[in-house]
C-alpha cells in the first residue's frame, strides 16, 4: 500500500517534530539524570499540541480519530529517533483499550485525558518474564484483584491502571487507581533505559469495563502493530547510520563499504527493514480496515519487526567495530531498544506461535 | 457500477463461462504448464481450447496494445483479471519467455516492424522463444560474451555458443546477446538480435540436471544467418536491451512459487504427513519453521506490493527488481525445504506413481536453479549495494 496525502502529510510533520524535539540525546540525558518521571516531558506537551496524544482518540472524545496507520506513522519517527513518551502506554493502548471496551462514563472520564495529555495510562498484562495473555495468573474475585504484573510501561507515573486479569474463565482488562491500598508500585528501569514496573495487587478493588475482553484484545492487537512500526523505524535509522559509516570509515587504504562481505550484509538488511516496514503499514491498515486476516497480519508483522530491528541493532553494532561498542555513541541505544521493543507484548517466537494457530496448524 | 466494477463483472461472466473445468485444477507438476509454440503437443482438448479463448481476448498478455495481440488492458483492468482467475483457480492459458521477458523488450525498444511481426505470434501462442545470454566463459559476467555476428552487408553471420538455454531444443526462435563490435569495449560492442531456431547452422544438446530432467542446452551457432532488421534497439546497444528484460526476468522469477506448491499452503500438507497433537502440528521445530517462512513471504509481498504501487505505471521497477528476485528466490528454496521436510521418506520416492515420478524431490531440486537463473542471489545483492544503496566499488 502507499500513503494518501493527509497520511503523508502527518509522517512528514511528525518526522520534524521527532528530530527536533525528541532527538536520542535526550534519552540519554533522561538516562544519566535519572529523571524521576523517565520521559520527555516537553516533548509529550508538544505532542498534545500537535494533537498526537489523541490521534486514536474519537472526535466526539476530543481526539482526532485518525487511525491506526496514524499512530504508526508517529510510532516510526520515535522508532527512529528513540524519542520517549508515554506515547505507546497512553495513546495507543490505554486509547485502544478504552475505546473498544470502555463503558460510556469511563470513555467520558477517560478518552479526553488522554488527548489532552492530562493523564498516563499504563497496561499491566505479563504476569511473568515472557508475555502469555492465554495463561493469565492475576484474579479478580468479587470485585478485587491480586496478582504481580510486570513490564508495565510507564507503570510508576499512571494515573490510571489497565489491568488484565482472569475472573471466572473468562480474561479481561479492569481498571485499577494506582494509589489505592493494596497496590505497591517498583519503577524498573529497563535496559533501553524506558519506564517499566512492576506492580503487586493485594486485593484491590478493580473497576469492571463495559466489555474487558474485547478491551484486552483491542489493546494486544493495536500495540503490537504500533509495536512493529516502531520496531521497523528503529531498524532503519540503526541501518542508515550504518550505511553512512560504510561510506565514511577507512580501513586498508579503501572504504570499508567497499568490502563486499559488507556490502552484501548491508543489502540484506535494507531489505529486511523494506520487508518489515512494508508489513507493519499494511498490518496497521488491515486493523482501520477491519480486515478478517488483522490478527494474523498484525502478529506476522510483530513477529518479523522484532527480528529485523535486533538484527539491525546486531548488525549496526557489529559494522562499527569498537565504536559501536562505546556507551558514548548513539548506535548501542539502537540495538537495546530492539531487544526491549521485541519483548514488549510478545517475541517473535511468541508472535509466530500464535500465528501459526490462527491459520490452522 | 463503476467502469471497473462492471469489468470485473463483465470478467466473471467470461471466465465463468469459457474457463473449462480442467483448467481451474492446480498444476500437478511444471509439466501441466502450457508452453504453446510450433512444436506443442496439448495436453487436452481443453487446454487447446483454453489457450485460445484467452487469446482471442487478448488475455493471454492483458496489458499489451491491442494492435499487437494484446488485452490494452489497464493496470486497475489486469489485476481485476488476475483476481478473477485466481478466485476460479484458473490456469495460466499460456506463457513463455514471449510474454515475460521478450515482449516487454520489444515493446519499449522494438521497431514497429519487429512488433508487428513478432508480437501477435506470442499472443497467439504460436511462437515459443528462448533466450540466449549466458556461455560457457560468461555467466554472472554476462558482457564478457564472446559469440559474434559479422556484417555481411545484407546480413549477420553468427558463431559461437550459448549454454544454460532454457528449453532451446524445444523453443521455435531465440533472443540472442552477440558482440558486433569486437573493438569497443566490453558493454559497447552487443547486439540484441532475433533468429528461427530453425535456420541453418543452429544445433542443441540438451544437459541432464540434478532433478534428472533436462529443461537447457548447449546451444551452437555455426555460420547462422541472421537478417538484418531483426536487430531490437541500436546496433552495438544491445545492453541496455539485455538489462531491460532481465529486470522482467527477475521481476517474474521472483513471483509466485512455480511448480507443485503454487498455490499450495505448507500448514495443511505438513498436517497430513506429519500429523496433529492438540491441534498442533506434531513437530514443533517444523511448525516454527513454517510459520516463520509465512511471516517472511508475507513481509515480502507487502514489500512487492508497495514496490509495484510506486513504480510510475508502465515503467518497470529498476533495480528494485534485484531486491524481488532476491527474496523471491531464497523464500522459493526455503519453502521446497520445508515441503521436503514435511514429506520425509515419500518427498524422496524418486520414480514411484504414488509421487508421479518423484515429482517433489524433483522440485526441490529444480527449485536451487532460482537463485542461479537470471542472475545469481551474489550478484543481485552487488546490484542492491552499488545501485539502490550507493557502496562505492573497490
Ligand atoms: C535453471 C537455469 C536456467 C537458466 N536459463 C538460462 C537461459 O534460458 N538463458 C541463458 O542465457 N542463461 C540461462 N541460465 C544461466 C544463468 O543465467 C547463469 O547460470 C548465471 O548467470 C550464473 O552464471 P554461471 O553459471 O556462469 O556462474 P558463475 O558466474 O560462474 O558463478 C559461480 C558462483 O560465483 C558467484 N559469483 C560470480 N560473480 C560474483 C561476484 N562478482 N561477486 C560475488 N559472487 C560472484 C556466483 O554468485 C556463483 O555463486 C540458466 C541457469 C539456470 C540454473
Amino acid at each position: 500500500m502507499k500513503l494518501n496525502d493527509e497520511q503523508q502529510m502527518l509522517q512528514d510533520s511528525v518526522a520534524r517534530l521527532m528530530a527536533d524535539k525528541g532527538p536520542v540525546s535526550h534519552l540519554r540525558q533522561l538516562r544519566d539524570e535519572h529523571n524521576d518521571k523517565g520521559y520527555d516531558e516537553p516533548l509529550w506537551q508538544a505532542m498534545v499540541e500537535a494533537g498526537l496524544t489523541g490521534i486514536l482518540v474519537p472526535e466526539e472524545h476530543g481526539g482526532i480519530g485518525f487511525g491506526l496507520v496514524g499512530a504508526g506513522l508517529v510510532a516510526r519517527e520515535i522508532g527512529r529517533n528513540l524519542s520517549v513518551t508515554p506515547f505507546l502506554s497512553t495513546a495507543v493502548l490505554g486509547a485502544a483499550a478504552l475505546s473498544a471496551g470502555g463503558s460510556d462514563e469511563q470513555k467520558a472520564k477517560w478518552l479526553p485525558a488522554i488527548a489532552e495529555g492530562t493523564s498516563i495510562i499504563a497496561l499491566a498484562v505479563d504476569d511473568g518474564a515472557k508475555h502469555r495473555p492465554e495463561r493469565l495468573r492475576a484474579r479478580v474475585e468479587g470485585g478485587t484483584l491480586s496478582g504481580e504484573k510486570r513490564l508495565v510501561l510507564d507503570g510508576h507515573v499512571a494515573d490510571l491502571l489497565l489491568v488484565a486479569a482472569g475472573e471466572g474463565d473468562q480474561a479481561a482488562l479492569y481498571l485499577v487507581d494506582p494509589k489505592a491500598d493494596g497496590v505497591t508500585i517498583e519503577r524498573t528501569v529497563m535496559a533501553d533505559s524506558r519506564n517499566a514496573a512492576r506492580v503487586r495487587f493485594d486485593q484491590v478493588p478493580a473497576e469492571a469495563m463495559a466489555d474487558g475482553a474485547a478491551a484486552l484484545a483491542a489493546a494486544l492487537r493495536a500495540g503490537r502493530a504500533v509495536l512493529a512500526a516502531e520496531l521497523s523505524g528503529l531498524a532503519l535509522e540503526a541501518f542508515e547510520r550504518t550505511l553512512g559509516y560504510l561510506k565514511e570509515r577507512k580501513q586498508f587504504g579503501r572504504l570499508i563499504g567497499t568490502f563486499q562481505a559488507l556490502q552484501h550484509r548491508a543489502a540484506q538488511l535494507s531489505g529486511e527493514v523494506a520487508m518489515s516496514e512494508a508489513l507493519a503499514l499494511q498490518a496497521l491498515n488491515a486493523c482501520d480496515q477491519d480486515a478478517e486476516d488483522a490478527d494474523q497480519q498484525v502478529l506476522a508483522a510483530k513477529a518479523k519487526a522484532s527480528r529485523v530491528a535486533l538484527l539491525a541493532g546486531q548488525e549496526a553494532v557489529q559494522m562499527h567495530g569498537g565504536i559501536g561498542m562505546t556507551d558514548e555513541f548513539d548506535i548501542g541505544f539502537f540495538l537495546k531498544r530492539a531487544r526491549a521493543g521485541g519483548e514488549t507484548l510478545g517475541d517473535a517466537n511468541y508472535c509466530a506461535d500464535r500465528f501459526a494457530a490462527l491459520r490452522g496448524y | 457500477m463503476s467502469d471497473l466494477e462492471q469489468f470485473r463483472a463483465e470478467t466473471r461472466a467470461w471466465l465463468d463461462a469459457n474457463c473449462p473445468e480442467e483448467m481451474r485444477q492446480p498444476l500437478k507438476s511444471q509439466a501441466d504448464h502450457c508452453w504453446g509454440g510450433r512444436k506443442w503437443q496439448f495436453q487436452s482438448e481443453a487446454q487447446k481450447v483454453w489457450m485460445e479463448r484467452m487469446a482471442e481476448k487478448g488475455w493471454t498478455a492483458p496489458q499489451w496494445p491491442k494492435e499487437y495481440g494484446g488485452g490494452g488492458l489497464s493496470q486497475e483492468q489486469a489485476e481485476i483479471l488476475a483476481e478473477e482467475m485466481k478466485r476460479i483457480n484458473a490456469r495460466t492459458p499460456v506463457s513463455n519467455f514471449g510474454f515475460w521477458m521478450l515482449g516487454p523488450a520489444l515493446l519499449k525498444f522494438g521497431s514497429e516492424e519487429l512488433k508487428r511481426e513478432h508480437l501477435p505470434p506470442i499472443c497467439r501462442g504460436e511462437i515459443r522463444w528462448c533466450q540466449g545470454y549466458s556461455e560457457p566463459n560468461a555467466g554472472s559476467d554476462l558482457a564478457s560474451l564472446q559469440t559474434r555476428a559479422e556484417d555481411k552487408g545484407d546480413h549477420f553471420v553468427v558463431n559461437g555458443q550459448k549454454i544454460w538455454t532454457s528449453y532451446a531444443d524445444k523453443a521455435d526462435w531465440i533472443f540472442c546477446l552477440v558482440r558486433t563490435d569486437p573493438q569497443a569495449t566490453k558493454h559497447n560492442g552487443i547486439s540484441f538480435v532475433l533468429f528461427d531456431m530453425e535456420n541453418e547452422g543452429v544445433s542443441t544438446r540438451p544437459i541432464e540436471l540434478i532433478s534428472g530432467e533436462s529443461p537447457f542446452c548447449e546451444t551452437f551457432f555455426d555460420d547462422v544467418k541472421v537478417d538484418k532488421h531483426q536487430v531490437v534497439g541500436e546496433l552495438n546497444r544491445g545492453w541496455d536491451v539485455a538489462k531491460y528484460l532481465l529486470t522482467h526476468e527477475r521481476n517474474n522469477i521472483g513471483g509466485e512459487p512455480p511448480g507443485f506448491l503454487k498455490g499450495r499452503a505448507l500448514g495443511p500438507l505438513a498436517a497430513e504427513y506429519v500429523g496433529t497433537e492438540h491441534g498442533k502440528l506434531a513437530d514443533a521445530g517444523l511448525r516454527a519453521d513454517i510459520a516463520n517462512l509465512e511471516i517472511d513471504h508475507m513481509a515480502f509481498q507487502a514489500l512487492v506490493g508497495k514496490i509495484r504501487a510506486e513504480a510510475e505505471a508502465g515503467q518497470g521497477v529498476g533495480a528494485q527488481s534485484a531486491v524481488l528476485k532476491y527474496y523471491g528466490t531464497e523464500l522459493n528454496k526455503r519453502r521446497y525445504e520445508l515441503m521436503m521436510d514435511a514429506l520425509g521418506s515419500e518427498g524422496l520416492e524418486w520414480d514411484s506413481e504414488r509421487t508421479l515420478g518423484g515429482l517433489f524431490a524433483r522440485e526441490w531440486l529444480r527449485s536451487k536453479g532460482n537463485s542461479i537463473e537470471g542472475g545469481t542471489s551474489e550478484v543481485m545483492l552487488g546490484i542492491v549495494s552499488k545501485r539502490l544503496l550507493g557502496l562505492p566499488d573497490a
